[in-house]
């Protein structure tokens, strides 16, 4: 599957199928810091993707502290 | 995994909560959390006017859409920061959202305006770059509410800001700070009302709105606030927020009901004496005077941090960005 990933963008390819959670851990990222974006639809942590699925894993992390 | 309402398929997990939701019943939730938040902490009666402190990014535009949705009367306010590209996708975005949905946004442009930009400040005065931004903003978000004749300003801080921002007071001991970090800062002369109406929610599920809602924002960080260490409190949180679930909203939360009030007197002991700014009119303590003039013994004058800011910067050779990242100066 293609995974986007985001700050800095870039595309990585995964084999599938996968789960949600299995794919978060190959990559070392934490569930609660990011959304997993298939479509235009978010995917649960037991969510199986597709060897053929286009997934955008986003940080939700983001701020200086004193802005908007 | 179903939606603990419905039963439905869910589209998120939310171990905080011990729940699920699927994508309607998380916007639902989410526009819950915000109407308990403002009735919790009275935030907004009826009839008040908001103007929302709109920067393009997740919070800001997850808030509007749901002061709009609830029923609230609220425009924007967005200022270009002139911090390169992310500042033009930032006020490109705001401005789409606007237009969509026929809100009325006003704009401020710093280069425009008042002939300075952040990263500019930031090099000329040797602030970090958050500092010089943050001084900018709140001075002008007052300004435009008291001028544009609104209530009160929403900003778009969430839970995991506050709980960022609470265990960096706490670890500096910053007992002055602690007294006032509040969802509400109520008004005072030359000082609209501020809340926080997201304080309820974490950044995840703000997030998770804007997607499920449709809503296009910035999702590129800031390219000045990246590895600050507001972002460095807000990792060690969520690392123990993976092995504790809730445990932001515990700190955060048993902090406002169990000991914010103890910081209070340290607060108003700090206030000190208020007199209006000689160049723009903002209340700004009384003890502070800065020589005027051509160098030599003329008059001395009394200005707000805003004014002393725009005194060094306005009108200096703008510093690209590059120069600037994190805090370092050129």
């Amino acid at each position: 599957m293609k995974v986007v990933l985001r700050n800095p963008r870039r595309e990585l390819e995964v084999p599938g199928p996968l789960s949600v959670v299995k794919l978060l851990g190959r990559l070392d990222l934490h569930r609660e810091s990011v959304l997993v974006i298939r479509g235009d639809t978010l995917v649960p942590g037991d969510a199986m993707l597709a060897d053929d699925d286009e997934i955008e894993i986003r940080p939700v992390i983001s701020g200086g502290g004193v802005g908007a | 995994m179903k939606c603990t309402v419905c039963r439905g398929p869910a589209v998120i997990d939310l171990r905080r909560h011990n729940a699920n939701f699927c994508a309607d019943h998380l916007i639902r939730f989410c526009r819950d959390q915000v109407a308990r938040a403002i009735a919790d902490h009275a935030m907004v009666v009826p009839g008040d006017r908001v103007l929302v402190a709109v920067s393009g990014g997740k919070d800001s535009l997850a808030l509007w859409d749901i002061l709009i949705e609830l029923g609230y009367q609220a425009d924007g306010l967005t200022l270009g920061l002139g911090i390169g590209d992310y500042s033009d996708a930032s006020t490109a975005t705001a401005v789409a959202f606007a237009r969509d949905r026929q809100l009325e946004l006003r704009q401020v442009d710093l280069r425009e305006d008042y002939d300075y930009d952040v990263p500019t400040a930031a090099a000329v005065t040797r602030r970090v770059p958050c500092s010089a931004c943050g001084l900018s903003k709140r001075h002008l978000f007052d300004q435009a509410a008291l001028e544009g004749g609104y209530d009160v300003v929403a900003t778009g801080h969430n839970l995991d800001d506050e709980a960022a921002v609470l265990l960096g007071n706490v670890l500096h001991w910053q007992t002055e700070y602690l007294g006032r970090q509040a969802p509400v800062l109520p008004a005072s002369p030359g000082f609209p009302r501020k809340v926080k109406p997201l304080v309820r929610l974490g950044e995840r599920e703000t997030a998770a709105y804007c997607v499920l809602r449709g809503i296009d924002y910035v999702v590129e960080e800031c390219p000045m606030a990246a590895g600050n260490r507001h972002l460095r409190y807000k990792e060690a949180l969520n690392a123990l927020e993976a092995v504790s679930p809730g445990t932001k909203h515990a700190f955060y939360f048993g902090f406002l009901a169990r000991a914010a009030e103890r910081f209070e007197p340290e607060t108003e002991e700090g206030k000190g004496a208020l007199g209006p700014c000689d160049r723009c009119g903002a209340p700004t303590p009384v003890n502070r005077t800065v020589e005027g003039g051509d160098g030599g013994a003329a008059s001395a004058t009394h200005l707000c941090a805003f004014c002393r800011l725009l005194e060094r910067v306005s009108g200096h050779e703008p510093i690209p960005v590059d120069l600037v990242r994190k805090g370092r100066v050129p």
